[in-house]
């Protein structure tokens, strides 16, 4: 007789001592594993219900400005270190990390228009509504010593946008015309104006430096007697001095963003591929009110809106809709945005004096994570992603609270778009087939493209 | 380099000649080969092209310091059942029209699932434990052997697992154990209600509940266990402190826990198939199965779905979801006597009044074997690894593969002091509980049990703190009763309604159809312009207007066939070229 009955060594299960971890023998057989399916969709709904129980995106109230922020600049080297200007021309450099403002300088008369750091960091330009562009010492002046610019360029026209080079000692300003300008001369190397529209943001493609063709571009509303809003924008190469494209598009002009692809809005956003300006690549809708800022996210895999109806609000580059919107009852109109360098924080400037810091992603933890916290936030993210289109998973990761107006515009904008929609629909189906072509979305918008 | 994964292993170089170790006068010859590329190589390989040569010498990418190369190279090979073993399902089919992004997210998690099946079956082989057997000599069939001859050869621990409790006063006795196997819970007829951790023989509590027993059973962990009583469903705790009394759950007979679900499923006399969720303390669901008394319960380890046997020789599936049974089999000419499922959830086992032991497919609701037991099997257990046993009687009986192949003798054998009344194999060891007449039976049954646990599902060794947090862990996830379903995987498959099904599910919701077309009522017109005659003609003008453009639509699409269709006709008419004399005649 041959025999052998299971026996356990103790000790090989159990820990030896109080200071050991315990020990925990696994076996992935999957019978031993029965409703794993059910098991993980059970895990993956507690993990969405979590992340909206710990969804707490706001974090601090920077105050201080006596009037509107209008702009805000990101220091080009510190993360901790953020630029505002507001509408009375007061400029004030906060640090983050304490929530408190360091140095508060008298820019200009009137409104700030537009704030960049220097690629180096040690000094930052200004442009405001006095027709001056100004640069500054990035330290604050020593005892005794007075509050004074480097540099005082006088304008002939106001300025409303200004942008530096990332390399080179170049920076552009936009105004009736579009100027670049040296750092060493006090008049613009160059001007670009195209028609009577005036411009209203300026960037410097942050991609194609190296080739010295950075674009520019331009964003004019000229308003036609026929009551259409166009927007236009204007794509001209840097280095052989050319306009290179101009696009017509109905709606309301507001600020854009460019990076590697272009962007502009109304109460929606576009997406363009630089090469084709003829078609948007993706229309971003979820705004109901116009938009009036926007900042992509340093992976360039998201972007921040920030709107005039009083929410912000972050879109996935290639998707229509927004997947976050924050909002609170004291801010008011939001006016410029900024997506911090960490990819961690959302920065809003607004029109009641106040910058707020956000959480770019809302139930994040802040803070260093320990491994195992780390293993569970990773875990429970592909969890939710791989149950993500279950219906009850979705209700609940895409539920938002909106205020009550926002709430009852969108769904009288749904119905306005519900009702036009079936009327175009009426419309084709009693006219000759072919004589009313479905129109994309995409297409709806832009009017003619001038090259 | 190329991937170690890429080496075959026919060209490997196990077998290969050693190369003989170098002497003065071939130093020329070293020095040329050390010009080449490949220096470990023999010299019969020279002839070869450039290209092989290349590729081999990407393949043993590593190479040592003392010039020798790896001798097994690449990873190990996995051997094909392992890799069957955790294989979840089949590549899905790559459609022609599927779209880019979606094709690239389905390969990139089949690639990260088959890696990860790939990783299971490698960690399968460093299991430390396993699993236990008993051979007989040559002519010696097993079921001779007797369990003191078992308890003898094995180790002191081993052997101490047979043992024998008398409790003549209060049996027979029905028989629990734990999810973990480390607590046994014995239910008297008469009252006598006793927990022990059966391996260190310590009681842990031992009280009379003064009333007949028909059932108990272990809850989620070992702190608490359900009694059904003469009249109520009782609650009590470790300590043996009764926590509830369950007015709802009267008459229970059977009772079966539902782990993952933490449901308490009861069967009792006045044909109520019940369950309490043991998490919240709430009835989910009573079902009046008007089947009459119900003795005869189960429940199928793998889908959480209950089997009930009837006294008609039918046995009849449940879920809490539906009033009605899922699935009601014929399985005997009389009663049935007992059910069981095996872990998997592949076959069901029924003995019935007709001296019938039968096996049946259960996914496939087929019958599998059939075998006749003189005196009839009056209760049924499946271990952990497949094996069988039955009691007839005051003999145990073991059966090994009963399912697969017939077989015709028992592997073991035993007799207990009374007749059997309860029959549980304990998870993760080779024994075998049998409550009687005369008390418990612990017995060895060797290869019954799973050797290796999962200490993140049922720890054994596990401590009080480690129990807490599993607790917890395990109540987070703890899956909704909706979900059981035949199929548990079905929450994992992409739901395939039609538009119809849908929009019917829609309309029940609604309550009224959002689709629904208002039927058309003609404007009121002034000046006699609204005359019947005119009614009814505007009506008819709009009447059936989808329908018109639909049957519009399809008379084009024929008539366009058919023209192409003559076409196609008259060009192969053309190409086949010669006319013959009596064409003429045509048309």
């Amino acid at each position: 007789m041959k025999v052998k009955v299971l026996s356990r060594n103790p000790d090989d299960y159990v820990r030896e001592t109080k200071l050991d971890i315990q020990r925990v023998p696994r076996n992935y057989d999957p019978t031993l594993h029965p409703f794993e399916v059910n098991r993980e969709y059970t895990r993956a709904l507690n993990a969405t219900k979590l992340e909206r129980v710990f969804a707490k995106p706001f974090l601090a109230s920077l105050d201080g400005h006596k009037d509107g922020v209008n702009c805000m600049a990101k220091h080009a080297k510190s993360l901790s270190k953020l630029l505002s200007g507001s509408c009375d021309g007061e400029l004030k450099v906060w640090d983050l990390t304490k929530h408190e403002c360091v140095r508060t300088l008298q820019a200009h008369e009137g409104f700030v228009r537009g704030i960049v750091v220097r690629f180096c960091g040690t000094s930052f330009f200004t442009a405001g509504d006095d027709k001056t562009i100004k640069q500054w010492k990035m330290e604050s002046p020593g005892y005794g010593e007075e509050e004074e610019p480097l540099n005082t360029i006088l304008g002939k026209t106001v300025f409303t946008g200004l942008d530096h080079h990332q390399k080179d000692g170049v920076f552009a300003t936009c105004g009736q015309q579009v100027d670049i300008w040296d750092e060493q001369r006090s008049s613009p190397i160059r001007s670009f104006t195209w028609g009577v529209d005036s411009f209203s943001a300026v960037r410097f493609n942050p991609v194609e430096v190296r080739h010295h063709v950075s674009t520019t571009l331009r964003h004019t509303h000229t308003h036609t007697h026929t009551h259409t809003h166009t927007h236009t924008h204007t794509l001209y190469s840097f280095s052989m001095f050319t306009l290179a494209y101009k696009v017509f598009i109905v709606s309301l002009p507001d600020a854009f963003k460019m990076d590697c692809l272009i962007f502009l809005c109304l109460t929606s956003l576009y997406t363009y591929d630089m090469r084709f300006l003829d078609r948007p690549i993706t229309v971003h809708m979820d705004h109901v009110s116009a938009v009036l800022d926007v900042d992509y996210s340093p992976t360039g895999k998201e972007f921040v809106s920030a709107s005039f109806d009083k929410t912000i609000r972050i879109f996935p580059k290639d998707g229509g809709r927004s997947r976050e919107v924050y909002h609170t009852k004291r801010m008011q109109h939001v006016i410029c945005v900024k997506w911090s360098a960490d990819n961690k924080f959302i920065l809003s400037g607004s029109d009641e004096m106040n910058i707020r810091l956000w959480k770019a992603n809302a139930a994040e933890k802040l803070g260093v994570l320990t491994p195992r916290e780390k293993v569970a936030v990773n875990y429970s993210q592909k969890l939710k992603e791989k149950f993500q289109h279950h219906p009850q998973i979705r209700r609940i990761a895409h539920h938002r609270h909106l205020p009550k107006s926002i709430f009852h515009q969108t769904k009288e904008l749904r119905v306005m778009k519900e009702a036009r929609r079936r009327k175009e629909r009426n419309v084709r189906k009693h006219s000759r087939p072919g004589a009313v072509p479905v129109v994309s979305e995409k297409e709806k918008h832009v009017v003619t493209v001038v090259k | 380099m190329a991937s170690p994964g890429k080496a075959s292993v026919s060209d490997s170089h196990v077998g290969k000649k050693k190369k003989p170790p170098a002497r003065y006068w071939q130093e020329e010859t070293d020095g040329e080969k050390k010009g080449a590329e490949d220096g470990g190589r023999a010299a019969e390989e020279e002839p070869r092209t450039q290209k092989p040569k290349q590729e081999e010498h990407q393949r043993d990418g590593k190479r040592f310091i003392s010039g020798k190369s790896d001798p097994f190279p690449g990873p190990a090979p996995i051997p094909e059942d392992r890799l069957q073993k955790f294989k979840r399902k089949e590549k899905t089919k790559k459609h022609r029209r599927q779209h880019y992004k979606l094709r690239d997210i389905i390969t990139r998690s089949e690639e990260a699932s088959e890696m990860a099946q790939k990783q299971a079956a490698r960690f399968d082989i460093l299991l430390p434990e396993d699993a236990g057997f008993l051979e007989g000599d040559e002519e010696e069939d097993t079921y001779t052997i007797s369990q003191e001859d078992i308890a003898d050869a094995v180790d002191i621990t081993s052997g101490a697992k047979y043992f024998n409790l008398k409790l003549s006063q209060f049996g027979p006795y029905r028989v629990d154990y734990s999810k973990t196997g480390r607590h046994l819970l014995l239910g008297g007829r008469r009252g006598h209600v006793a927990c022990v951790d059966w391996q260190s023989k310590q009681l842990m509590c031992e009280i009379n509940v003064m009333e007949s027993i028909n059932d108990v059973k272990w809850l989620h962990s070992e702190t608490m266990y359900a009694v059904a009583q003469k009249k109520w469903l009782h609650i009590y705790d470790s300590n043996g402190i009764e926590l509830h009394c369950i007015r709802k759950f009267n008459d229970v007979l059977r009772m079966q826990f539902l782990p993952y679900h933490f449901l308490l499923a009861t069967a009792s006399a006045s044909s109520f198939l019940k369950y309490l969720d043991v998490s919240v303390g709430k009835e989910v669901t009573a079902i009046c199965t008007k089947t009459g008394r119900l003795d005869v319960m189960c429940q199928n380890p793998h889908n959480a779905i209950i089997h009930l046997g009837h006294p008609n020789g039918t046995v009849t599936l449940w879920s809490p979801n539906q009033k009605e049974a899922l699935v009601k089999m014929l399985c005997h000419q009389g009663g049935v006597r007992s059910v069981t499922v095996d872990k998997s959830g592949t076959y069901m086992v029924t003995s019935g009044m007709d001296k019938k032991l039968k096996v049946y497919d259960i996914r496939a609701l087929k019958p599998l074997q059939s075998y006749f037991l003189p005196a009839g099997a009056s209760c049924l257990s499946l271990s952990q690894r497949g094996l069988l046993s039955a009691t007839t009687g005051d003999v145990v009986q073991v059966y090994k593969d009963v399912c697969n192949t017939p077989v015709t003798k028992p592997y073991m054998a035993h007799r207990v002091r009374g007749t059997a009344w309860g029959l549980s194999f304990c998870p993760f060891e080779d024994v075998l509980g049998v409550g009687h007449g005369d008390g418990f039976t612990s017995m060895l049954v060797p290869g019954a049990g799973e050797p290796n646990f999962d200490g993140l599902d049922a720890n054994p060794y596990r401590s009080a703190k480690q129990r807490q947090e599993w607790e917890v862990k395990a109540l987070l996830e703890k899956i909704q009763p909706e979900l059981i379903s035949l199929d548990p995987c079905e929450l994992g498959q992409v739901d395939q309604a039609t538009f119809q099904q849908r929009h019917q599910d829609r309309v029940q919701a609604l309550g009224f159809d959002p689709l629904a077309k208002e039927k058309f009522v003609p404007k009121y017109k002034k000046k006699g312009r609204s005359s019947t005659g005119n009614v009814e003609k505007r009506k008819r003008q709009v009447a059936h207007e989808d329908q018109r453009d639909i049957i519009k639509q399809t008379v084009e699409d024929k008539m366009k066939m058919e023209k192409e269709r003559k076409n196609r006709e008259k060009k192969k008419a053309k190409l086949s070229g010669s006319r013959s004399a009596l064409d003429r005649f045509k048309n």
